[in-house]
C-alpha cells in the first residue's frame, strides 16, 4: 500500500528515547520564550520613541552615535531592570534580608524584601482563572472575549455576597460568597453561549457588548444601591466585605499573598481532570475540534456551547471573587485594569491547556506586578504590557515568524499525510 | 463571519409565531401601563423641528402632541397587532417587529417629552453625525469581508487613528496631515492584519485581536508618555461643518441642521457609501473581489491572484477604517481621550451583518445604532422625566447591537469563504 | 506534425508520497485522450502541474512543439489550456455570465462590467456548439448537468483549444453522460483536443480515442479501445486480476428494521429534497439506493440519522417511532452510520485513533461510568479493534490525521461494526478509496448482512450498488422511482430509472 509506507520509514529516524524528551521540552517552550524576549525587545522600541531626551539624542545620531545607543540602552536597561526588580524583587536586598532574619528572627525587613515575589505571585491569581476561562472556551471553538466583563460581574456578586449575608461561619461563607461570583459569571458568559447555540450569533461580538453593558451595571451599582456612603461620601465604592467572607491572608502586612492562589491552582487541576477525564469534557473537546462529527458522534453542539460559555464566564468570575476576596475586600469602580484581555493573551500562550495556562499566568503576573513599579521608577505607563501582550499573541499564533528570526527548525517527526488534494 | 453552530432548522416554527404575538401583546400592555400612568390628562410634548441656525431663515411649527391620547393610541395599537400575531400571524415578521419597534419608539419619546420639548430635528441630524463611525467601519468591514477576510480590527484601527490624527495635527499644525495620518495609520494596522492572517494563515479572529490589544496598549500608552506631559499636542483640532462655512446652507429647514450641519467625514462616508455600492457590484474589481471571497480557489482557477486582491481590499478597508477613527477626533470632539471608540468598532461589525454585507445594508442598520446612540445621550437631558438611571442608557447602543444581531443571523448570509485562509495547494 | 501537447517525464513528490513519476503523454490536436487510473493513481496531480496549480519537481512541458513552463492558471489559459474539475469551480450568487467572465472582463467605460456583451458572446458560442447556456440565470439554481455546461463554456469563452475534464461524469445520469459525450465529440470535431481523467472503465472505452492508464503515479501504458478490452484495461489499473463483483450468498431477510413512510426533508434551502419516500430495510438483507448525487439522498440519510429535521411523514427502527428522535437516540437504537465525508464528520483528525474508535460510545460503560472516562478501557478495545480491522498504524495514540484514506474509513468501520447494531446505513463507503481497501469494505458489509444485521447502502456508483444489494430503490429528484430486485434489472433499466424515466412510459420531449 503506497500510503502506510511513510509512517514506517519515520520510525527510522526516531532519536533514542530519553533524547527526545528534552527535545520535547525544548521544542515546546522554545517558542513561547522567545516570543516573549523579542515581544520585550518590539516594546522597547516604544519606550525609547516616546522619551523626549531620546528624541533629542537621535536628532544628533549621525555627530554623535554613541551618546544616542548608550543613552537608549540605559534607559532600557533601567526600565526593565525595574520591570525585574519589580516583578521579583531585588536578589541583593532579599539577601540581606535573609541574612538578618537568620540573625536576629527579625521579619520586617524579609517582608519588605519579599513583596515584589509576593506581589507577582499575587497578580498571577486573577491571570490563572481569566486564562483558564479563555482555554476552556477555546477549547469547544468559542472566543470568549468577555472575560473582563465577567470578571466585573463576578466581583460585584462576590462583594454583594460577601457583605450582606451575616453570621454565617468562614467555612461556609467563603466558599458560597466565590461560588456565588462564579454563578454570576456562568449566567453572564451563558448569555452569549445561549445567544450563539440559538441563533448562531458571533461569540466575539456578544460578548463585548456584554463587557459594555457589564461596565455600565458596576458603574451603577457603585453609584447607587450598593455604594458604601456614610465616611466615604460619593465615592464609588461598596462596603467591605465581611471577615467571614474573605480569602486570609498568610503572612503580616505588607505581603498580601492570600489563599485565593491555591483556589486557582484546585481549578486549574480541576478544570484539566474536566476536560481529558470526563465525558462533558470529551464532549466540549469533540465540539471544538470537529463541531460535525461531535453532530454526528450524537453530541449536542448547541448544548455545548452554551456549557462551555457558561463554565467559562464562571471561570473569569472566580477571577473577580477572588480580587475581592483575597485582595481589596470592596469592590469599587475602575476595578480591573484588563485582566480579562491579558487573559487571551494567557490562554494562547498556554496552548489553552490548564498547566500552560498556570505557568504563563505566572509569568504575566510577574510581568505586571513589575510594570507598576516600572511605571513609578522609569515613568513607563502600564500600558507597555498590553503592547507586550500584542505581540507576545501575535509570535505564538505565527510560530513561522520566530522560527525565521531565529533561524529554529520546523518540529520533525512523523509526517501527516493529507488524504486530500493529492492524487487523483 | 462564518457560524458554526449547526441551529437544527425546524419545520414550520407554529411556536414562534405564538412567542412572538404573545410578546408584542405584551409590549403593547406595557406602553399602556408605562406611559399613561404619570401622564397628565392635558400634558403635551413638543417635537422641536428647528434649530438655532435655520430659525433664523423659517421658523418651522414645532410638532405639538397630546401625550395621552397618543400613548394610548399608539399602545392599543400594538396590543391590536399583537393579538392578531398571536391568532393569526402575520406573513412578514421582520416588517411587524419593525413596525411594533417603530411604534414604541414614538410612544416613548412623547411620553419622555412630556410637559416639556425636546429637539426632534436635533436628535434625527445627530443620527446621522453617530451613525457615521458606525457606517465607516462597516463600509471597512465590508471591503474586507466581501473578499474573505474577517477583520475585528476595525476598533483598534479607528481607536489608533483618533490619536494620531490629533497627534499629527498638533505636531504640524495642519488638519490635514492629521487626516492623513489617520488613513496611514488605517492602513498599516490593516496591513499587519493581512500579513497575520493572509501569509501566515493565523485565525483571523485572533489577528484582529492582536491589533485591538496593540491598539490599546500604545494608544494609552503614548497618551499618557506624549498627551499628558505636553498637553498642547492634544488640543482641540477639528474640521468645520459645512454649514460653519457657509452659513446659509444651514439656514435650510430641516436639510440644513440635518446634512448641513454636518462635517466634511460624514459627507465623505455618505460618498463612500455610494461609490462602494457601485463598485462592488458593476466593476471588475467588485466582480473579483466578490468571487475571491465567495469562492477563492475557483477565482485562482481562471488566474486571478487571491493574495494581492485580499491584501488590496484589507488595506483599503483599513483606510477606510481609519477615517472612521479620524471622525472621533477631527470630526468631533477635537481632542483624544483614552479608549474613546467605546466598542464602536464592534457595532459596526454587527451593522455590517445586519445589513446583510452591502453598503446600503449597512446605511440603513448605522442609521439604527446611531439612533441609538443620539437618544440615550437626549434621555440623559430628559433624565428626570424617564425614571432610567444614566447608566442604563449607556446601556442602549449594545443592547440595541445585541437584539438586531440575534435577530437577523442565520437569516443573512456572509460571503461563503468569509473567514477561511486561502491554501494554494 | 508536432502533437498539441508533450509533457515528459513529469514528477511530482509530496511529503512521503511520490505522486507522478516521471510521466509521458502527448496529445494530438482534435484527440479525445483519456486518463485512465484508480483512485490515488496521480491522474489529478498531473492535470493540476498542466493547469499551473503546482509546480513539478522534474520533467518538461511543450506546448504546440514549444518548451513551456506553466507557473500558475493564468498562464495556463494564456497557453489555451482550460480545466474542469471535479469539485465545479462556481460561484453559485453569480450568474452564469459573471461566472464565465470572471478574470476575463470586458468593461464598458473601461470600469463598469460589460454584461451585454458577454451575455451576447454566450448565446453565440452556446448556439454554435450546442451548449445550452442561459447567461442570466443564476448559478446556484442550475441543476449539476447545467452547471457541467457552464463549465465548458467558461473554457470555450476564453478560446482554449485543450479541455481537462476531471472525472465529468461523476455527478451525471446515465442520460446526461451521453449528451455530454455528444458536445465532447463535437468539440473534438472542431479541433479542440479533451483529455478525459476517469476511473470507469466502461465510459473510456466509449468516448476515448487513445487510453493512457496510470498507477501508482506510473504511465502504465497507451492504447486504443480497438485494440483492447474492460478487463485487460482493468488489470493495467491495478496490476492484478480484479473480481470485479462480490462473492454472495442470496439473502434471507427476515422483520423490517427500518420502516420509511411518505417521509419528506427539506434542504438547506428550505427545497424538498426528499419527496414522499416510502420503503422497508428487512434483517438480512441489503437495500441498495442508487442515484446520481444530489437527488435527495444526503438529506435522506442525514434525516434517518437524526441529523436533520424531518419536515413530514414517519420512520421507525424495529418498531420504535423514531421521526424526532436525536441522533444519540438513534444510534442507541442500534443503528451505525458510515458517513459520506469520513474525515469531516466520520473522524475527529486532531484526535488519536483511540479516541475516534469510541466517538459515540465514549460514555457508555466500559469506556466512563457516569460522568468519569476510562482511559485504560479505552485504549485496550482501540488496540484489540485496529488488530481485528487491519487499520495500518503505530500506535492507537497516532492521530487520525495520520491514517491514509483506506484506513481512516476502516477506523470508521471497525467503530461503527464493533457495536451492537441491527441496522447499518453506509453512505458512499467507498468513495475515494483504493482497490484493494474497497474490496475489503465490500465484503465487511456482505458479512455484516449474512449476520442478520439490515444494510442500507446509498452510493453513486452504479457498480457497487448493483454487486452489493438484494434489492435497489433508485432515487431521482426526492423520489424513489422504483425499487426492484439486483438479479433481476439491467444496467440499462436502472439508469433510466435513475434518469426518472419509469418504465414503459415514454420521456415526451
Amino acid at each position: 500500500m503506497t500510503n502506510s509506507v511513510p509512517v514506517e520509514e519515520s520510525k527510522k529516524n526516531a532519536t533514542p528515547p530519553r533524547l527526545s524528551v528534552w527535545r520535547a521540552i525544548l521544542n515546546t517552550l522554545a517558542v513561547p520564550v522567545l516570543a516573549l524576549f523579542s515581544a520585550l525587545v518590539l516594546s522597547a522600541f516604544f519606550i525609547l520613541i516616546s522619551d523626549p531626551v531620546i528624541l533629542n539624542a537621535y536628532k544628533n545620531f549621525f555627530t554623535d552615535p554613541g551618546h544616542a545607543l548608550a543613552l537608549s540602552w540605559q534607559v532600557i536597561a533601567n526600565a526593565y531592570g525595574s520591570l525585574f526588580t519589580g516583578a521579583l524583587g531585588d536578589p541583593a536586598t532579599m539577601a540581606n534580608a535573609l541574612r538578618v532574619y537568620f540573625a536576629t528572627g527579625e521579619t520586617k525587613d524579609l517582608l519588605v524584601a519579599f513583596w515584589p515575589l509576593s506581589e507577582s505571585l499575587v497578580t498571577s491569581t486573577p491571570y490563572i482563572f481569566g486564562g483558564l476561562a479563555v482555554a476552556l472556551g477555546f477549547r469547544c471553538g468559542l472566543f470568549n472575549i468577555g472575560a473582563e466583563g465577567q470578571i466585573f460581574i463576578g466581583a460585584i456578586v462576590a462583594a454583594f455576597v460577601g457583605y450582606s449575608v451575616p453570621g454565617l461561619p468562614w467555612i461556609i461563607h467563603m466558599p458560597l460568597t466565590f461560588l456565588a461570583g462564579a454563578v454570576g459569571g456562568a449566567v453572564w458568559g451563558g448569555i452569549a453561549g445561549f445567544l450563539k447555540a440559538r441563533t448562531g450569533a458571533h461569540e466575539v461580538i456578544n460578548t463585548m457588548m456584554l463587557n459594555y453593558i457589564a461596565f455600565r451595571l458596576a458603574d451603577y451599582l457603585v453609584n447607587g444601591p450598593m455604594k458604601r456612603g456614610g465616611a466615604a461620601g460619593n465615592i464609588p465604592i461598596s462596603r467591605d466585605i465581611l471577615d467571614s467572607a474573605t480569602f486570609p491572608a498568610f503572612f503580616p502586612d505588607p505581603i498580601r499573598f492570600h489563599m485565593g492562589f491555591f483556589v486557582a491552582l484546585l481549578i486549574a487541576v480541576l478544570v484539566y481532570v474536566f476536560l481529558w477525564k470526563t465525558t462533558l469534557g470529551f464532549e466540549i473537546r469533540t465540539v471544538g475540534a470537529n463541531p460535525r462529527a461531535a453532530r454526528y458522534a450524537g453530541i449536542s453542539v448547541n448544548r455545548n456551547f452554551v456549557l462551555a460559555m457558561a463554565l467559562s464566564g464562571a471561570l473569569a468570575a472566580m477571577a473577580g471573587a477572588g480580587e475581592v476576596m483575597g485582595v481589596n475586600h470592596n469592590f469599587a469602580a475602575a476595578f480591573s485594569p484588563g485582566y480579562g484581555f491579558d487573559s487571551i493573551a494567557l490562554a494562547l500562550m498556554g496552548g489553552s491547556h490548564p498547566l500552560g495556562v498556570v505557568l504563563s499566568a505566572l509569568l504575566f503576573g510577574t510581568l505586571r506586578s513589575g510594570a507598576t513599579k516600572m511605571q513609578s521608577i522609569a515613568s513607563v505607563p502600564i500600558d507597555i504590557i498590553s503592547i507586550v501582550q500584542a505581540f507576545v499573541i501575535m509570535f505564538i499564533a505565527a510560530p513561522a515568524i520566530i522560527r525565521w528570526i531565529y533561524r529554529l527548525k520546523a518540529e520533525g517527526g512523523v509526517q501527516v499525510i493529507l488524504a486530500r488534494g493529492w492524487g487523483g | 463571519m462564518a457560524a458554526i453552530a449547526q441551529v437544527k432548522s425546524q419545520p414550520v416554527t407554529f411556536s414562534r409565531q405564538r412567542i412572538l404575538g404573545a410578546f408584542y401583546t405584551f409590549v403593547g400592555l406595557a406602553m399602556l401601563y408605562l406611559f399613561t400612568g404619570d401622564t397628565k390628562p392635558d400634558q403635551l410634548a413638543t417635537l422641536g423641528m428647528n434649530t438655532i441656525r435655520s430659525v433664523q431663515l423659517i421658523k418651522l411649527p414645532d410638532i405639538i402632541v397630546p401625550v395621552q391620547p397618543v400613548v394610548w393610541t399608539l399602545g392599543a395599537l400594538v396590543v391590536i397587532l399583537g393579538v392578531w400575531q398571536l391568532v393569526r400571524g402575520f406573513r412578514r415578521t421582520g416588517l411587524l417587529m419593525g413596525a411594533v419597534s417603530f411604534l414604541f419608539l414614538v410612544s416613548f419619546l412623547v411620553w419622555a417629552a412630556r410637559g416639556t420639548s425636546f429637539s426632534l430635528i436635533g436628535i434625527l441630524s445627530a443620527s446621522l453625525q453617530l451613525a457615521t463611525p458606525i457606517l465607516l467601519g462597516a463600509l471597512s468591514g465590508i471591503l474586507c469581508e466581501r473578499a474573505g477576510v474577517v477583520n475585528i480590527a476595525i476598533e483598534g484601527i479607528m481607536l489608533s487613528a483618533a490619536f494620531t490624527s490629533v497627534l499629527f495635527a498638533n505636531v504640524t499644525g495642519n488638519i490635514f496631515v492629521g487626516l492623513a495620518a489617520a488613513l496611514g495609520i488605517g492602513a498599516i494596522l490593516a496591513a499587519w492584519h493581512a500579513v497575520l492572517s493572509i501569509q501566515f494563515k493565523v485565525n483571523q479572529i485572533i489577528s484582529g485581536t492582536v491589533i485591538n490589544i496593540f491598539a490599546t496598549g500604545f494608544t494609552n500608552f503614548l497618551n499618557q508618555r506624549i498627551f499628558y506631559v505636553t498637553t498642547d499636542l492634544n488640543t482641540q483640532v477639528t474640521f468645520p461643518t459645512i454649514s460653519q462655512l457657509v452659513p446659509d446652507l444651514g439656514k435650510i429647514p430641516i436639510l440644513g441642521p440635518l446634512f448641513f450641519d454636518q462635517g466634511p467625514i460624514v459627507w465623505t462616508s455618505l460618498v463612500l457609501l455610494v461609490v462602494i455600492q457601485i463598485a462592488l457590484f458593476n466593476t471588475r474589481w467588485g466582480l473579483r473581489t466578490r468571487a475571491v471571497g465567495e469562492h477563492p480557489r475557483a477565482a485562482d482557477t481562471l488566474g486571478i491572484n487571491v493574495f494581492r486582491a485580499r491584501y488590496i481590499n484589507v488595506i483599503l478597508g483599513g483606510i477606510v477604517a481609519g477615517l472612521g477613527g479620524a471622525y472621533f477626533t477631527l470630526g468631533s470632539v477635537g481632542r483624544f481621550d483614552k479608549l474613546m471608540t467605546n466598542g464602536r468598532g464592534f457595532i459596526a461589525l454587527a451593522a455590517m451583518i445586519f445589513g446583510n454585507w452591502t453598503p446600503t445594508g449597512a446605511f440603513a442598520s448605522s442609521l439604527l445604532f446611531g439612533f441609538a446612540d443620539a437618544l440615550q445621550v437626549k434621555l440623559q437631558i430628559l433624565i428626570n422625566q424617564v425614571n432610567i438611571p444614566s447608566e442604563f442608557l449607556l446601556m442602549l447602543p449594545y443592547i440595541v447591537t445585541m437584539v438586531a444581531l440575534a435577530g437577523v443571523v442565520g437569516r443573512v448570509t456572509p460571503p461563503a469563504a468569509d473567514g477561511e485562509a486561502y491554501e494554494k495547494q | 506534425m508536432a502533437p498539441l501537447l508533450e509533457l515528459r517525464g513529469m514528477t511530482k513528490r509530496f511529503p512521503g508520497v511520490l505522486a507522478n513519476d516521471h510521466i509521458d503523454l502527448t496529445l494530438e490536436p482534435g484527440e479525445i485522450h483519456a486518463l485512465l487510473g484508480e483512485n490515488g493513481a496521480g491522474k489529478t496531480t498531473l492535470m493540476n502541474i498542466l493547469y499551473g496549480l503546482y509546480h513539478p519537481d522534474e520533467g518538461e512541458i511543450l506546448v504546440r512543439g514549444n518548451p513551456v513552463k506553466i507557473n500558475n492558471s493564468a498562464e495556463a489559459i494564456a497557453l489555451g489550456i482550460g480545466m474542469v474539475h471535479q469539485h465545479f469551480m462556481l460561484i453559485p450568487p453569480f450568474t452564469v455570465a459573471e461566472n464565465v467572465m470572471l478574470g476575463a472582463e470586458t468593461l464598458q467605460k473601461g470600469v463598469f462590467l460589460d454584461r451585454a456583451s458577454v451575455s451576447k458572446r454566450i448565446r453565440q458560442i452556446s448556439g454554435e456548439y450546442n451548449l445550452q447556456v442561459d447567461p442570466g440565470a443564476y448559478v446556484k439554481n442550475l441543476s449539476v448537468g447545467a452547471q457541467q455546461r457552464v463549465e465548458i463554456m467558461k473554457i470555450l469563452y476564453r478560446l482554449s483549444d485543450i479541455l481537462i475534464l476531471d472525472e465529468p461524469t461523476a455527478v451525471l445520469t446515465p442520460q446526461e453522460v451521453q449528451d455530454l459525450f455528444k458536445v465532447i465529440r463535437g468539440l473534438a470535431e472542431r479541433d479542440v483536443s479533451i483529455i478525459f481523467i476517469s476511473h470507469k472503465l466502461k465510459e473510456v472505452m466509449e468516448i476515448a480515442d487513445r487510453i493512457t492508464v496510470l498507477r501508482n503515479g506510473r504511465t502504465i501504458g497507451t492504447t486504443r479501445p480497438a485494440e483492447t478490452n474492460p478487463a485487460a484495461l482493468a488489470r493495467m489499473m491495478v496490476g492484478r486480476e480484479v473480481i470485479l463483483t462480490v462473492d454472495k450468498k442470496p439473502a434471507t431477510p427476515t422483520e423490517p428494521v427500518l420502516q420509511v413512510e411518505n417521509l419528506q426533508v427539506l434542504d438547506d434551502r428550505k427545497q424538498l429534497a426528499v419527496d414522499g419516500v416510502s420503503f422497508e430495510v428487512h434483517a438480512g438483507e441489503i437495500l441498495g439506493i442508487a442515484g446520481v448525487q444530489g437527488n435527495g439522498q444526503t438529506e435522506l440519510v442525514e434525516a434517518l440519522t437524526g441529523l436533520r429535521a424531518i419536515a413530514g411523514g414517519h420512520t421507525r427502527i424495529l418498531g420504535k417511532e423514531t421521526t424526532r428522535a436525536t441522533p444519540r437516540q438513534i444510534l442507541e437504537t442500534g443503528v451505525a452510520h458510515v458517513p459520506e465525508d469520513r474525515q469531516r464528520d466520520g473522524l475527529v483528525l486532531s484526535y488519536p485513533i483511540a479516541d475516534n474508535l469510541v466517538l459515540n460510545s465514549y460514555y457508555l460503560p466500559p469506556f466512563a461510568s457516569g460522568v468519569m472516562m476510562h482511559e485504560r478501557a479505552i485504549l485496550a478495545t482501540a488496540a484489540d479493534l485496529v488488530h481485528q480491522f487491519d487499520v495500518r498504524t503505530p500506535s492507537t495514540q497516532a492521530l487520525a490525521s495520520t491514517l491514509s484514506g483506506g484506513n481512516q474509513q476502516k477506523v470508521i468501520v471497525a467503530r461503527e461494526f464493533s457495536r451492537p447494531i441491527k441496522l447499518l446505513i453506509a453512505s458512499q463507503p467507498t468513495r475515494g478509496l483504493d482497490v484493494g481497501s474497497i474490496e475489503y469494505i465490500h465484503q465487511r458489509v456482505v458479512d455484516k448482512r449474512d449476520q442478520n444485521c439490515a444494510v442500507l447502502l446509498v452510493s453513486p456508483e452504479l457498480d457497487e450498488i448493483m454487486s452489493l444489494s438484494d434489492r435497489i430503490a433508485v432515487m431521482y429528484r426526492g423520489k424513489i422511482m422504483d425499487i426492484v430486485q439486483a438479479n433481476q434489472v439491467t444496467r440499462e433499466q436502472l439508469g433510466l430509472l435513475m434518469a426518472g424515466v419509469k418504465e414503459r412510459m415514454k420521456d415526451e420531449k
